[in-house]
C-alpha cells in the first residue's frame, strides 16, 4: 500500500509531513490541498517525518492536510514529440495550461497521448536487443525519433512481437519482448526515467574531438568546442551571457537545441518563443523552433523547480543522445540553480559551506557536467550531449563557490569581461582569459587539421600571441605616455586591435554578421594575421592610429558583407590599397 | 479590518522576539494575516500547532496575554477604478482622508503569468530624454531600475520620465522615502493635472520599515487589475528598492537565518525577481512596466542589492555628475537596456543602433584621453577632439534637461560626428552614411 502522511510543518516551500510508512529520498509526493495537488519532492527523512520541497507557493497550506506518496522519484516522460515543446521544470506542457496565469496544480501532460505517429520497425522478431536497443523509429519534425527498449529493463531481451509499420498512438504497445526467465514485457513509444541517475545504455565515453561549429568567431577560432565538450560562460550582470547562449542555439551545428531557462528573465524566453518559430535554421532550411526544445523555470516560476529543470534537460538530451544524434544542451543560469539548493539547504538550518551554499555543491556541479559527452552507442553509431552552462558570480566576482566549482568541471571557460562589455566590444568574451581545453587535446588537433586546415591551431596559436603582446604594448603606452615609447609599440598595439575589432567582435544583431561559416573565419583570420606581418613606415606614432582605422573600418565593412560578393571584393580591394600605402615588404596573399 | 463574530480569539502568546510572536494554534493557514492587538501580522512559520507571525509594525509593548485573531486570508487589496486618484499606506487603507475602496478583494503577490502566454514587448516608450530614447531606449512590459548615489535626484527624473510616458495608469510604490518626497510626488501628479491617472501606496520613514515589505506586492496588483482586466499600459514607480531589501535583511535576521552576501538573505535573488518579473506585456494589450530607484552606497554596484538587481531587470539606467558641464547625466557605459533591440532600428530611424553605438564609443576615446591627462601626458590631435566631441554630447545629449523626438537626437549626433570626425573614425556602415550622414567626410 502507498504511504501516506500528514503536513506538520510549515517553513515557505519547506514543509514537514508525518508519514505512516516508508519513504525514499527524492521520492515525489502530492500534497491534497483543498483541490488541488500540489506536487513535492522528499530531501530529508527522519525517525517519523520527511522533508519535502514542494514544487508550488505554500500559501493557505494547513497542518493536517494529508500527503500521498508516490513510491517514485521525479521523472521524465521520454517519446516522440518532445520536440518544439515548451515545458515547465518539471516537463509538463505550458502551453496546455489554461489561462494567462499559472495555476497552482495545474500539470500537464508533456505529450500527445491521442497523436497517431507513423511508426517503422527496425527490429524484427527474434532479435537480441538491451536496453537502449532501437526497436523501429517515428519521424518527428525532421528526426528520425528511435523507439527504444526502455532504458529501465536490465539484461538480455529477445523481440517476441513487434508491430507492423503504421500509424499508432505513444500508449500503444508496438513491442512485446521476452527476458531470460521467459517473462514477457510490453513495450510502448514512451518510457520514463528518473531525472538525476544518468543513462548510460552506451559502449563507451571516449575523450571527445570532434569540433563544432558555432559561427561565433571568438568561439571557433579561439577557445573552440567539440561535440560532446563542456563549457561555461561566467560574467557580471549585462556583459553578454544570454545574447551569447542565444546566439548559440541559433546558429550551433546540432540536430537539437535544449534551452534550459534556469531562474532568468521571462522575457528573455519569450524572445525565443517569437523569434525561433520564424527563423530559418541554415541547415536543414526549417524553422530553428523545429529542432528546438525549451524548458523554462524562469525566475517568477517556483525555486524548487529550478533545480528540477536542468535535471530535466539534461535527461532529455541523454535519450536523443541515445538515437545516434547531436544535442547541445544550453542552462542560463546554473548560479540560480545553486541559489535553490542553497535556500532549502539553509531553511533545513544544515551546516552552511562558503557563502552560505551547500558544502556538496561541487559534487552536484560536476556530477551535472560528466553527464555530457560523446557516446559510442551498443550498435556502433555515435551520439553526443554538449552542455554549455553560464554563470552569474555575485558582485563580477569570479573567486565564488559556484564560479570556482564549475571551473573544475568544464572544458572550455568563457570569460566575459565587464570592461568589454562596457566599451561594447560584443561579444565581450576576454580571448586572452579564457580558453578551451581541447586546443591542447591531439585528437582535437589531428581533427580540425584535416576539417579545418593543417595551418589552424598555429594561427589560432598565432593570434592569440598577438593580442597578448598588444595588451603588453597597450600598458606600455599608458605608463609610459604616446611619445614616451617606440613608434613600433603602437604598431604592435594597432595590429592586435585588427583581430580584436575584426575577428573577436562581432555583431549578434547584423543579419551577415551574426554568423559566420568556418570557411569565412579561416580566411579573415589569414587575412589578418597577413596584416600582423607586414612591416609598416611610421614616421611618428600619430599616424599609427588612424592609418589602422581605416584599415578595421574596411575590414568592418568585409564582416558585413556577404562573403565573396561583388561588395566584399570592392571592400577588399580597397584594403589592398590602403596596405599598399604604407607596407614596407609585399605580402603572400592567402 | 475589523473581525466578525464568529472569529476565535487567542489570548495566550507563547514566545515574542523582536519582530515575531508565536503561540498555539490549529487551522491556520501558512502566510494568513493575523491582528494581534489590532496590530497587522502575517504568519510566516508553522511547527504542529505553534505558529509563528511576523508582527509588521514590532512587537513593542506586545504582551503575552495579547489578543490574536487569524483574519483566514493572505495579505489582499479591494481593486477597482476606484482606486486612480488615490493615496494608500502599505495595507492599502486610505491616507488621503477619502473612502475606502469598494472593489474586488483580491490577494497580493499572485501567480506569475504562464511564460508562453506572454507577448514580446514592442511599444517603445518615449521620454524625450536622450540619454534613454537615443541610448537606453525603454519598451512597455520592460522592468529597470534607476542606480544612483542617495544625493542624486533619482525621484525628479523617475517622476519626470513617468509623466512623459504616456501611460494610462502609474501607480507609485514609496518605500521608505521621506514625507518630503512623498509631498513632492504628490504636488508633481496634482500639478501636473494627472492626478486621476495616478495611485500612490506610500511607507514614509515615519513608518515602521518592515511595513514596506508589503508595498510592492499592493502596487503591482493594483497594476495587475488595471493591465489585465482594462487591459492599460501601466507603470509602476518603485522607490526605493534598497530600503525594500533592507526591510528584507531585518526581518531575515530577526528570524535567525544564515545570512549570505551583505548580510542579505539567501533567498534575495528570488524575492526580488518575483516581484520585477511582474512587468510584462499581456496577450490583450495592457501591460505593466516597472521603473525603480536602487540607491547605491558610494557607487558601489558589486553590493548584493544592486548586483542581485542588475541580474533581474532588463538593464539599468545610471545617474552621474558629469563635472565638465555641471550636469547630471545618464552615464552611457554603465547604463544598459536590454529591450532596446526590439525597437531601435526597428521604430525607430534604421540608423539609430549605429548612431548610438559610435557616439558611445568616440565619447569612451574621450574618456582615455582624460585619463592620459591626469597621467601628465600629452593628447594627440584625435584625443583633443574626441574631448571636444564628448562636451558637446554631454550637454546636447546625455544630460538629463534634454526634451527632444528621437529622430532629432540622431541628427544630433550626425551633426556632431561631422564636426569632429571622419568617417573612417566612426565606424559606421557606409551606406548609412551615404543615406544619412552625407554632409560627413
Ligand atoms: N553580441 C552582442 N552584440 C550586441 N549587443 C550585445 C551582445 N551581447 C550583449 N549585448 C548587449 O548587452 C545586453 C545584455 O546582454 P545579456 O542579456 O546577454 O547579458 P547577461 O550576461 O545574460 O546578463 P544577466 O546576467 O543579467 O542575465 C544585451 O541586451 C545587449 O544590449
Ligand atoms: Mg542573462
Amino acid at each position: 500500500m502507498a504511504t501516506t502522511g500528514t503536513v506538520v510543518g510549515i517553513i515557505s516551500n519547506l514543509v514537514v509531513v508525518k508519514v505512516n510508512g516508508p519513504v525514499s529520498q527524492n521520492e515525489i509526493c502530492y500534497i491534497n490541498h483543498h483541490a488541488v495537488k500540489l506536487m513535492a519532492e522528499v530531501i530529508r527523512i527522519g525517525s517519523e517525518n520527511a522533508y519535502i520541497q514542494v514544487f508550488e507557493s505554500t500559501r493557505g497550506l494547513k497542518t493536517g492536510t494529508p500527503v500521498e506518496f508516490t513510491g517514485h522519484m521525479l521523472e521524465a516522460i521520454l517519446g516522440p514529440g518532445i520536440l518544439s515543446k515548451n515545458f515547465d521544470g518539471l516537463q509538463h506542457d505550458l502551453d496546455k495550461m489554461e489561462g494567462v496565469f499559472l495555476q497552482k496544480g495545474d500539470y500537464t501532460h508533456p505529450l500527445e497521448v491521442d497523436k497517431d505517429w507513423r511508426f517503422k520497425p527496425l527490429a524484427k522478431v527474434g532479435d537480441e536487443v538491451e536496453a537502449g536497443s532501437w526497436l523501429g523509429e517515428v519521424t518527428e519534425n525532421w528526426i528520425a525519433h528511435k523507439i527504444m527498449v526502455p532504458f529501465t529493463f536490465e539484461g538480455e531481451f529477445k523481440v517476441k512481437k513487434i508491430v507492423a509499420a503504421g500509424d499508432y498512438k505513444i500508449e500503444d504497445t508496438i513491442a512485446v519482448l521476452e527476458d531470460e526467465e521467459s517473462n514477457e514485457h510490453k513495450v510502448s513509444m514512451i518510457q520514463k526515467w528518473p531525472v538525476k541517475v544518468p543513462i548510460k545504455t552506451y559502449k563507451n565515453k571516449p575523450r571527445p574531438a570532434k569540433f563544432l561549429e558555432t559561427g561565433i568567431r571568438v568561439i571557433d577560432s579561439f577557445t573552440p568546442i567539440v561535440e560532446g565538450g563542456t563549457g561555461f560562460i561566467p560574467g557580471p550582470f549585462g556583459t553578454g551571457k544570454t545574447v551569447l547562449q542565444h546566439a548559440l542555439s541559433k546558429q550551433a551545428d546540432a540536430d537539437m537545441i535544449i534551452v534550459a531557462a534556469c531562474g532568468e528573465r521571462a522575457n528573455e524566453v519569450v524572445e525565443i518563443f517569437a523569434e525561433f518559430p520564424e527563423l530559418d535554421d541554415p541547415r536543414t532550411g526549417r524553422k530553428l523552433m523545429e529542432r528546438t526544445t525549451i524548458i523554462a523555470n524562469t525566475s517568477n516560476m517556483p525555486v524548487a523547480a529550478r533545480e528540477a529543470s536542468v535535471y530535466t534537460a539534461m535527461t532529455i538530451a541523454e535519450y536523443y543522445r541515445s538515437m545516434g544524434l547531436k544535442i547541445l544542451l544550453l542552462a542560463d543560469s546554473t548560479s540560480r540553480w545553486a541559489q535553490a539548493l542553497r535556500e532549502m539547504s539553509n531553511r533545513m538550518e544544515e551546516l552552511p559551506g562558503p557563502d552560505a551554499f551547500p558544502m556538496d555543491l561541487p559534487a552536484i556541479i560536476s556530477n551535472f557536467y560528466s553527464r555530457a559527452g560523446f557516446v559510442h552507442l551498443n550498435n556502433g553509431e555515435t551520439g553526443s550531449v554538449t552542455f554549455i552552462g553560464t554563470v552569474s558570480p555575485a558582485g563580477g566576482n569570479l573567486k565564488e563557490p559556484v564560479t570556482e566549482a564549475t571551473k573544475k568541471a568544464a572544458r572550455c571557460f568563457y570569460a566575459l569581461s565587464q570592461n568589454r562589455a562596457d566599451s561594447k566590444r560584443y561579444p565581450a568574451i576576454d580571448a586572452v582569459e579564457s580558453y578551451s581545453k581541447y586546443l591542447e587535446y591531439p585528437e582535437y588537433i589531428d581533427y580540425v587539421s584535416k576539417a579545418i586546415s593543417p595551418k589552424w591551431v598555429d594561427n589560432i596559436l598565432d593570434a592569440r600571441n598577438i593580442l597578448v603582446r598588444g595588451r603588453e604594448a597597450y600598458e606600455q603606452i599608458n605608463i609610459l605616455g604616446d611619445d614616451g615609447v617606440p613608434v613600433e609599440y603602437h604598431e604592435i598595439f594597432w595590429k592586435s586591435e585588427v583581430i580584436d575589432f575584426v575577428i573577436l567582435q562581432q555583431d549578434a544583431f547584423d543579419k551577415i554578421d551574426a554568423s559566420t561559416p568556418i570557411n569565412r573565419q579561416q580566411y579573415m583570420l589569414e587575412k589578418v594575421l597577413n596584416i600582423n606581418k607586414t612591416l609598416f613606415s611610421f614616421e611618428h606614432f600619430e599616424e599609427v592610429n588612424p592609418y589602422f582605422k581605416k584599415i578595421i573600418n574596411v575590414l568592418k565593412q568585409m564582416n558585413y558583407s556577404e562573403f565573396e560578393s561583388e561588395q566584399f571584393k570592392k571592400f577588399e580591394k580597397e584594403l589592398e590599397e590602403i596596405l599598399n600605402e604604407k607596407a614596407v615588404v609585399e605580402t603572400e596573399q592567402p | 479590518m475589523e473581525t466578525t463574530a464568529f472569529q476565535k480569539i487567542h489570548t495566550k502568546v507563547d514566545q515574542i522576539t523582536k519582530a515575531t510572536c508565536s503561540l498555539y494554534a490549529t487551522g491556520v493557514g501558512n502566510e494568513e494575516m493575523a491582528l494581534v492587538n489590532d496590530r497587522l501580522a502575517q504568519v510566516v512559520k508553522i511547527e504542529g500547532d505553534l505558529v509563528t507571525l511576523q508582527i509588521f509594525s514590532g512587537t513593542e509593548g506586545i504582551p503575552t496575554n495579547a489578543e490574536v485573531v487569524f483574519l483566514g486570508h493572505a495579505p489582499q487589496l479591494a481593486v477597482s477604478d476606484e482606486l486612480a486618484g488615490r493615496f494608500f499606506n502599505a495595507y492599502g487603507q486610505p491616507i488621503d482622508g477619502g473612502p475606502e475602496v469598494d472593489g474586488k478583494l483580491v490577494e497580493i503577490g499572485g501567480p506569475s503569468v504562464n511564460p508562453v502566454r506572454r507577448k514580446q514587448p514592442s511599444e517603445l516608450i518615449a521620454t524625450g530624454i536622450a540619454g534613454i530614447d537615443l541610448n537606453n531606449t525603454l519598451v512597455t512590459g520592460q522592468k529597470i531600475p534607476f542606480f544612483a548615489d542617495p544625493d542624486q535626484p533619482y525621484n525628479q527624473v523617475m517622476a519626470m520620465v513617468a509623466l512623459r510616458a504616456k501611460a494610462d495608469k502609474i501607480i507609485l510604490g514609496g518605500m521608505g522615502i521621506t514625507n518630503d518626497d512623498y509631498l513632492f510626488f504628490k504636488n508633481l501628479f496634482e500639478n501636473a493635472g494627472a492626478i486621476d491617472r495616478i495611485i500612490s501606496f506610500v511607507n514614509t520613514t515615519e513608518n515602521p520599515p518592515v511595513e514596506r515589505l508589503l508595498v510592492p506586492d499592493m502596487a503591482l496588483s493594483a497594476a495587475e487589475y488595471f493591465a489585465v482586466e482594462k487591459n492599460q499600459n501601466v507603470l509602476v514607480l518603485l522607490t526605493d528598492m534598497t530600503l525594500y531589501a533592507d526591510a528584507l535583511s531585518i526581518v531575515s535576521n530577526r528570524m535567525d537565518q544564515i545570512p549570505s552576501k551583505d548580510s542579505m538573505p539567501g533567498s534575495l535573488y528570488s524575492d526580488l525577481a518575483k516581484l520585477y518579473e511582474k512587468a510584462v506585456q499581456f496577450p490583450d494589450g495592457g501591460s505593466i512596466t516597472i521603473i525603480a530607484v536602487t540607491t547605491l552606497s558610494g557607487g558601489d554596484i558589486t553590493h548584493a542589492i544592486p548586483d542581485n538587481t542588475g541580474y533581474i531587470t532588463e538593464g539599468q539606467l545610471f545617474l552621474r555628475k558629469e563635472t565638465d558641464i555641471g550636469k547630471v547625466i545618464i552615464d552611457p557605459f554603465r547604463s544598459l537596456s536590454r529591450l532596446k533591440q526590439l525597437v531601435i532600428g526597428k521604430k525607430t530611424r534604421e540608423d539609430h543602433p549605429q548612431v548610438m553605438n559610435a557616439a558611445i564609443r568616440l565619447y569612451a576615446d574621450a574618456a582615455n584621453a582624460k585619463t592620459k591627462i591626469e597621467n601628465g601626458f600629452d593628447l594627440t590631435d584625435y584625443d583633443k577632439r574626441a574631448m571636444s566631441f564628448a562636451k558637446d554630447y554631454a550637454t546636447e545629449l546625455l544630460a538629463i534637461d534634454i526634451n527632444i523626438e528621437i529622430d532629432t537626437m540622431i541628427d544630433t549626433a550626425w551633426k556632431l560626428f561631422d564636426k569632429y570626425f571622419s568617417h573612417a573614425e566612426t565606424g559606421i556602415k557606409a551606406e548609412l552614411v551615404e543615406k544619412y550622414g552625407k554632409q560627413i567626410k
